[in-house]
């Protein structure tokens, strides 16, 4: 809660030499071991989003080398050897150190207890030892990738990596092994906090979407990731001792691999996918000023997602020569599964629907969220197909569809999170018209770079070749297209990263609630101090609960002094 | 929620069964049962499992949440086991089709 | 757990004394500043201990699997294998377990009644005692078998008895890498129980623990259960699934 003393009633240029007007999280101690040390889950947050930003622009960095690859036909920038490198580098940095922890570790740790109403985690020190797996894990796996790389593909399929692969397959198993530990202590930390420590009043169906969106992310985390674990272990097992396990030689099966992988590998992808569904909940009930329609149907989807996601494994192995049977079990529950995830794009449809609806940078992403994951979604129902899927299996069919839904979805998710949340985690607003603009080349870069790769698949361009025939000349042109757009949302990219280092210093402060929104998150300073709150407070409104500007600016930024708010106590005066 | 002190009693007559049953497992699996073989094994195991879960580490007595959890657990293992098993388990009709098929090219796995 | 291990570390005898005097004003020493109350920190603690053995019983269970598939595939090989374990040595093992899982729950009963400190560490020297003594057995069956050329790794395993009709020796070797996989991984898990159970042994020693506050003991309980019910699984799948067969253990001279 900030006073008139505090934190300024409306956004203010910054005055030079003034850090923050208020004490907070980030001024409250200096020093390195003020941060390595530290059992703050917001510093955590933060630590998080440095690691994982690092490892989100080296995944970058491999993907603009297959895309320069994938410019001629002919595979003249690197040897094939070294192409199955690239690809496999740009999958695992992506899918293990950014994709999956990235909402959860950074906004999800930051934000979930304030949205109940607590002081921390359940585990704060857990919580700080997640980090520290997570950077160890990060430099095992980048030890092994820069010594002489891997080849397998980030699925490292049987027999190839347990037998014939001349890589570091075992290191970076290894890395990504240790990396496992930190999401589960995650989900681990995240399951307990919700269950035991909301605030008063806060009952389950007043909590705010994103939390049941990182409950759901959180049953994935525990129940899907020992899996790879014992998996990785097998592999790691096969290669050093040659027993045959996934030898087919020695008796071993290697589809055996493929389920065991799979089982944790699809439910991974909603751990990618639900944070930031949580996130367009948000900003959609934010920016339309309404309630979110359907709450209760939107929560429970998000479980369903979890549950159901779990059920679906076998459509990744369509033509592993999985038994035909098994094939149509999991075929036709993987069309059951895209239902919840139809339910919520319905739903925030109809929240859009005659809401009071404002297009800052947030709301932008979020839009763009769902124009794209309707995009990726369905063409992933037509990879359930299973006639189909023996068409389209293997090509760039694929990489179009689970990139629409990974950067069209997770990362479009993830960036309007940001946006939304900036001014909570560093007290400073972000400049809009810059932000409108990245968020514009992006959106374009991206469509120009994986459109074109649906085109390609269905024409049968096979994924992870780096040489195509030179006699269908409008796979260059699509592959041109694609690279071109690559760079565009390179560009793009980096746009936000130069403003929100310069908002740092120069970015006009923010007000506790500067949207405004609904949420404790927003009833307590920006940024928020140590203790997250000055009392607990005691919640008795509805989620999403706006009511007309007039009203708003009583209840809303909470900056005027000694204001009751719905609910909660008037804070002393003495802390922000 | 206060914490339920389980009496010493029951502690030594859990142990007194789980050490029965151990005996048993042992004694049956000395006799051929055919098909039952396994099912007796697993019936014993399970037993002696659940008896450690409800008493000796209190769930008997404890929160609906952590019964959740504990059948959580053990449900997802199902959903590994039966799912991929029933990949394994219908291949051989998947064999048998094309045994009987009668496009020549079609050699048996 | 561990945090209100580390909590309590630093107020010792405090925790003893604090135990027994009426907290109005001051917070329980092992109270942690974000908890409201002890029973909040309990409550919070067991699920956080049981959400964590779930994903330990997903861990075991990708093992499990690769059992039940090739154990299916060869039914006759890991029969033949699995004879030539020693059943007399496992169904030790398994009654040792049986009495470290009673000893544990004992050792929480003392906390939670508010026995001397000397009880408590009693009934945990046994637990660990026990413990000891199933990873020793296990020690000489791994020498057994590696004096019988029976480690799973290409090129060292050497099946020396007679081999039937069905049976190759790659599938006995298919059951032996199974059987250290999983029998391996539940020792480790053991060794980390009885690397955990010294240091809550020596806090028991100091009277940290109180039927206020317990939780270390409790928890810990709860892990050295489930490596228990891990083993209650181990035994029947890896000794005796071939008791029955061929003449069982005895043909195979054990």
């Amino acid at each position: 809660m900030s006073t008139a003393v505090g934190a300024p009633a409306t956004p203010i240029d910054a005055p030079r030499g003034v850090r923050f007007p208020h004490v907070n999280y980030l001024n409250a101690n200096y020093g390195i071991k003020s941060w390595l040390l530290t059992l703050d889950h917001k510093r955590i947050a933060l630590l998080y989003l440095a690691s994982v930003t690092f490892f989100f622009f080296l995944g970058g960095v491999y993907a603009i080398a297959i895309r320069l690859e994938l410019m001629t036909p002919a595979g003249d920038l690197v040897e094939s050897q070294t192409y199955n490198k690239l690809f496999t580098h740009h999958g695992v940095l992506m899918v293990f150190f950014f994709l999956i922890p990235s909402i959860p570790a950074i906004l999800g740790n930051f934000l979930i207890p304030l949205m109940i109403g607590a002081k921390d985690l359940a585990f704060p020190r857990l919580n700080l030892l997640s980090w520290y797996i997570y950077m160890a894990g990060g430099i095992i796996t980048l030890w092994a990738l820069l010594s002489g790389g891997v080849d397998t593909g980030w699925t490292f399929y049987t027999p190839f990596s347990t037998t014939f692969s001349n890589g570091y397959v075992v290191a970076a198993g290894l890395g990504i092994f240790v990396n496992g530990f930190s999401s589960i202590l995650t989900g681990l930390n995240f399951i307990v906090t919700i269950h035991t420590m909301r605030a008063p009043g806060m009952t389950w169906f007043r909590l705010p979407l994103f939390i049941w969106a990182h409950y759901a992310t959180s049953i994935i985390f525990i129940l899907g990731t020992p899996v790879i674990a014992i998996t990785i272990l097998l592999v790691a097992l096969e290669r050093l001792a040659r027993i045959g396990i996934f030898d087919p030689a020695l008796g071993g099966d290697p589809v055996l691999f493929q389920h065991l992988f799979w089982f944790y590998s699809h439910p991974a992808v909603y751990i990618m996918l639900l944070p930031s569904m949580g996130i367009v909940s948000e900003v959609i009930a934010t920016f339309s000023r309404k309630n979110i329609f359907g709450y209760t149907f939107v929560a429970f989807s998000s479980i369903a997602i979890a549950v159901f996601g779990f059920l679906v494994w076998g459509h990744h192995m369509f033509t592993s020569s999985q038994s035909i049977y098994a094939g149509m079990v999991f075929s036709f529950i993987s069309y059951a599964v895209a239902i919840p995830s139809a339910v919520k794009v319905f739903n925030w449809t109809a929240t859009l629907y005659k809401g009071s609806i404002s297009y800052d940078t947030p709301m932008l992403y979020a839009l763009a969220f769902i124009g794209l994951f309707l995009i990726g979604g369905m063409t992933g129902l037509f990879l359930a197909a299973l006639g189909l899927d023996v068409h389209v299996h293997d090509t760039y069919f694929v990489v179009a569809h689970f990139h629409y839904i990974m950067v069209g979805g997770a990362l479009m998710g993830y960036l309007g999170g940001m946006h939304y949340w900036w001014p909570k985690i560093t007290g400073r607003m972000y400049p809009e018209g810059w932000a409108r603009f990245a968020a514009l080349v992006i959106f374009v870069g991206f469509n120009l770079t994986f459109f074109p790769q649906f085109l390609l698949g269905y024409m049968g361009m096979p994924r992870r070749y780096h040489a195509y025939p030179v006699d269908a000349p409008v796979w260059q042109v699509l592959h041109v297209m694609s690279t071109s757009g690559a760079s565009i949302m390179g560009v793009g990219m980096l746009i936000p990263m130069v403003y929100f280092i310069w908002s740092m210093r120069y970015g006009k402060f923010a007000t506790a609630n500067p949207w405004p929104a609904t949420g404790l998150e927003w009833r307590t300073a920006s940024p928020p101090p140590t203790e997250n709150f000055g009392t607990t407070p005691v919640v008795t409104w509805e989620a999403y609960e706006f009511r007309p500007m007039e009203e708003t600016e009583v209840i809303g930024p909470g900056d005027t002094p000694a204001q009751p708010i719905d609910g909660m106590q008037p804070t002393d005066g003495k802390n922000p | 929620m206060s914490e339920h002190i389980v009496p010493r009693k029951v502690y030594f007559v859990v142990f007194g069964a789980l050490m029965v049953l151990t005996a048993l497992t042992v004694f049956a699996a000395n006799i051929d049962f055919g098909v039952l073989n396994d099912v007796i094994a697993m019936t014993i195991a399970v037993t002696k499992a659940v008896l450690v879960i409800l008493f000796f580490m209190h769930v008997r007595y404890g929160s609906r949440l952590i019964m959740l959890v504990v059948v959580a657990g053990f449900f997802w293992l199902a959903i590994l086991m039966v799912l991929t098993l029933s990949d394994y388990n219908s291949r051989k009709w998947v064999e048998q089709r094309v045994r009987q098929s009668t496009i020549p090219s079609e050699a048996g796995r | 757990m561990a945090t209100h291990e580390i909590a309590a570390t630093h107020h010792g005898p405090a925790a003893a004394h604090a135990a027994h005097v009426p907290a109005e004003h001051s917070a329980h020493a092992a109270l942690a500043h974000h908890f409201d109350n002890l029973e909040q920190q309990r409550e919070a603690g067991s699920l956080g201990m049981w959400i964590f053995l779930a994903q330990e019983v997903m861990f075991f269970g990708g093992l499990f699997l690769a059992y039940v598939i090739y154990r299916t595939r060869f039914p006759e090989a890991f029969a033949a294998a699995s004879n030539h374990l020693n059943w007399k040595l496992g169904a030790f093992n398994t009654a040792v377990l049986i009495c470290s899982s009673l000893t544990m729950a004992l050792a929480v009963w003392a906390a939670q009644v508010g026995r001397t400190r000397r009880t408590q560490v009693f009934f945990m020297a046994l637990t660990g005692l026990l413990g000891a003594t199933f990873l020793g057995v296990k020690a000489v069956e791994y020498y057994d078998k590696y004096r019988d050329h029976l480690i799973p790794v290409r090129g060292w395993f050497h099946w020396e008895q007679p081999l039937s009709a069905n049976v190759s020796e790659q599938n006995i070797q298919m059951f032996y890498w199974i059987y250290f996989a999983m029998t391996g991984l539940h020792a480790l898990h053991m060794i980390i129980g009885i690397a955990i159970l010294l240091p809550i042994m020596y806090r028991a020693w100091k009277g940290a623990y109180s039927p206020e506050y317990h939780a270390p003991v409790e928890l810990f309980g709860l892990y050295w259960h489930f490596v228990d019910i891990v083993w209650i699984f181990l035994f029947p799948l890896l000794y005796l699934l071939g008791a029955h067969y061929a003449g069982g253990h005895a043909a195979a001279g054990h």
